[in-house]
């Protein structure tokens, strides 16, 4: 089985996706001959042509909008954002016309258009190369949002969404694009959508993420089993649908549990996932729910490190909540 | 002979087939018509007025909760949608009854829609006028002005990728023209040369807001030559011309040549909707201009010439409108509500499981 990158498991679930079905397209900015500003679709446009990996003028209000009509159509595009930081121009044609197109058709019509879009920090971006928005869209029903971790659940992900019918709004955590390594199976499966991972099992502390934080989540965990503090990994993949089996049946294990997420505090998902603890498995807590999220301000740019989820603020928050 | 030819010779006066008085300016410009089809096209001319009186007074009787009327522009709507063929599909701004009902939309599933009841295709998410219909090929009808042109472009563009025959019409009102999806929309068409046409309505008013302040511009059709595509400029309140500007503008879609944009120019001669107040704005002596040029009276005389129209079947197919209209709505009032299950329908393919928990919680609730 190959080892691959983030990248090159989302160029090999694109190619597998464009050999299998001829009415998958790509459009995007720069995502022809360039491959994409980050080599995602890297040799597509010179296996495909230029009629299914279309270089779009610079207008993500475009892209979305004419992708919903080749879904209507009967087409399914694949539409690349090329940060997710510049997806706000398309914000109407997703909230109101993508996400609602099947309910106000009354089941008529479905518009399976899938955005994939990098996003996060770490890549000393700034404000406008590093912002994870899932909050915006998890909050607008009718869209699936979906954030892998780790190359195998990309290109498992990437085809489940190719192989149902919803809008999906894709993440990438850019930041891991090239660090995030693993064995990715060259033929083709699927990644269940709405399935969370329990990425590690432990009994004192449920550990909640997703993306890119993952890695750092990771580390902390490890670094608090030396401290005999044993927590429980989850992977939660799929943001909508969410899997919140998975999520309360481990918090009414532990009785005690850590969200970490990258986008600012206030409303971000995490802040959904405390409320849904608290109604759904408030006597099993034994410690207050805590956050490790960035904060409510831009993002910055010299001081992104500070601004991100650490290791060490994810092992505090893990300590202060073991020994609540 | 192209519109094209002759509009540029008008140098932006509005290309017209018809005079005020019915008779026909330049023969070659004359679309052939059966007197079949003459029939059809006033008959839904005159049937449209008549809902839209009809709709108008059962809103302010409290029957239904919100009107948008299309009074003055059924030629441009009307006229270019009949020109369409089978393949094509319409994407409606939401001030083109007359269009959903050549395209084969019941006027009985047209007032359920209005009723927002179970016997409504869209099953009640929608404000009035905000129908859709896909057998059709009536896309789903947005409030947010002018979001459905890129889409009508990306949905032509599909059927170019697939070299299939299908070409999109999109209609907007000069208010669209200055969103930004207008722009996108013409400018993707014009790199891609899509199979599109562009349909704008140019009714001169935008809610309150004159065409004058919408745009600096005295000729919309202009602004399609800042898109590498054609513009043409026609009277909207002549059928003919509008019939005539679609067939063209199809015909060159389906030949690979890409996009036109159609420019109807036309007067809104009721308000906005029924929420609004157009003696806040309005000018009287406008309306009174516009009034001179009904398209429904300029057809009328038009097949006065041609020997179909007498004031004896003004008064059948009046009778047979009125009727038609009282059926529907009798038939749609009697159905009740849609069920509350409905309400958690068609958010996704299959209810996920915490809106399902949603949907229990309502349902326990004995809703």
């Amino acid at each position: 089985m190959p080892v691959y990158n983030l990248l090159q498991a989302l160029n090999d679930a694109l190619r597998t996706a464009m050999r299998k079905n001829d009415r998958v397209v790509i459009l995007g900015e720069d995502v022809g001959k360039l491959g994409g500003v980050f080599r995602v679709t890297k040799d597509l446009q010179a296996e495909f042509g230029a009629d299914r990996v279309i270089d779009t003028p610079l207008a993500e209000g475009g892209i979305i909008g004419t992708a919903i009509g080749m879904a209507l159509y009967g087409l399914r595009p694949i539409a690349e954002i090329q940060f997710s930081d510049f997806i706000y121009p398309a914000f109407d044609q997703i909230v109101n016309e993508l996400a609602k197109y099947r309910y106000r058709s009354g089941g008529q019509y479905e518009c399976p258009v899938i955005i994939r879009t990098p996003s996060g920090g770490g890549i000393k971006g700034g404000l406008y190369h590093s912002q994870s928005p899932e909050a915006y869209f998890i909050h607008t029903p009718g869209l699936k949002v979906l954030m892998p971790s780790n190359p195998y659940d990309a290109k498992g992900l990437l085809l489940s969404a190719l192989d149902q019918n919803d809008p999906v709004i894709f993440f990438e955590p850019k930041r891991i694009y090239r660090s995030a390594k693993g064995e990715v199976p060259e033929s083709e499966y699927s990644v269940p959508i709405g399935k969370a991972e329990v990425v590690k099992q432990g009994k004192d502390v449920t550990l909640i993420s997703y993306g890119a934080m993952m890695t750092e989540s990771r580390e902390a965990v490890e670094k608090a089993l030396e401290e005999e503090v044993q927590v429980e990994l989850i992977d939660l993949k799929s943001l909508v649908p969410l899997d919140v089996e998975t999520v309360i049946g481990s918090v009414q294990k532990t009785g005690k549990v850590v969200i970490v997420n990258e986008a600012p505090r206030t409303c971000g998902f995490a802040a959904e996932l405390v409320a849904l603890i608290n109604e759904k498995a408030f006597l099993y807590l034994e410690a207050p729910p805590v956050r490790v999220t960035g904060f409510d301000t831009p993002f910055p740019y010299t001081l992104e490190h500070v601004y991100l989820p650490s290791v060490d603020r994810i092992l505090k928050a893990i300590r202060q909540t073991a020994h609540f | 002979m192209t519109l094209k030819s002759e509009a540029a010779a008008l140098n932006g006066k509005p290309v017209q087939v018809l005079k005020e008085d019915g008779s026909v300016i330049d023969k070659r410009l004359e679309p052939s018509l059966s007197s079949e089809d003459l029939k059809k096209l006033y008959y839904t001319m005159v049937l449209t007025r008549m809902m839209d009186e009809r709709f108008f007074k059962m809103q302010r009787q409290g029957r239904i909760g919100f009107y948008l009327s299309s009074t003055g522009e059924e030629a441009a709507h009307i006229g270019s949608a009949f020109s369409a063929e089978k393949e094509d599909w319409l994407f409606l701004q939401y001030r083109e009854p007359g269009a959903a009902l050549i395209r084969g939309f019941s006027l009985f599933h047209f007032a359920c829609q209005i009723l927002g009841n179970s016997g409504d295709l869209t099953k009640g998410k929608q404000m009035p006028c905000h129908y859709a219909y896909k057998k059709g090929h009536l896309l789903s009808i947005s409030s947010p002005v002018g979001t459905q042109i890129p889409q009508a472009v990306g949905f032509a563009w599909g059927a170019k990728i697939r070299n299939e025959k299908s070409a999109a019409l999109a209609y907007f009102g000069d208010g669209a023209t200055s969103t930004g999806d207008f722009h996108v929309g013409m400018n993707f068409a014009g790199v891609f040369k899509v199979p599109v046409v562009f349909i704008c309505k140019n009714n001169q008013l935008a809610i309150s807001l004159p065409v004058q302040k919408q745009t600096a511009v005295s000729n919309i059709a202009l602004k399609a030559q800042a898109y590498g595509i054609e513009g043409v400029r026609v009277d909207g309140n002549d059928l003919l011309a509008v019939i005539q500007a679609t067939r063209q503008a199809l015909q060159k879609a389906r030949s690979g040549e890409g996009a036109t944009l159609i420019e109807a120019l036309t007067y809104r001669m009721g308000a906005h909707s029924t929420s609004d107040d157009p003696r806040l704005y309005g000018d009287e002596m406008t309306l009174e201009e516009w009034k001179k040029k009904d398209c429904i009276l300029r057809f009328q005389k038009y097949l006065e010439f041609k020997g179909i129209w007498n004031p004896d079947y003004e008064k059948e197919i009046q009778t047979q409108a009125g009727e038609e209209i009282s059926k529907a709505v009798e038939e749609a009032e009697k159905l009740p509500p849609p069920s509350y299950d409905t309400l958690f329908e068609d958010v996704y393919s299959e209810i996920p499981p915490q809106l399902e928990e949603e949907r229990k919680g309502v349902s326990h609730a004995g809703l």
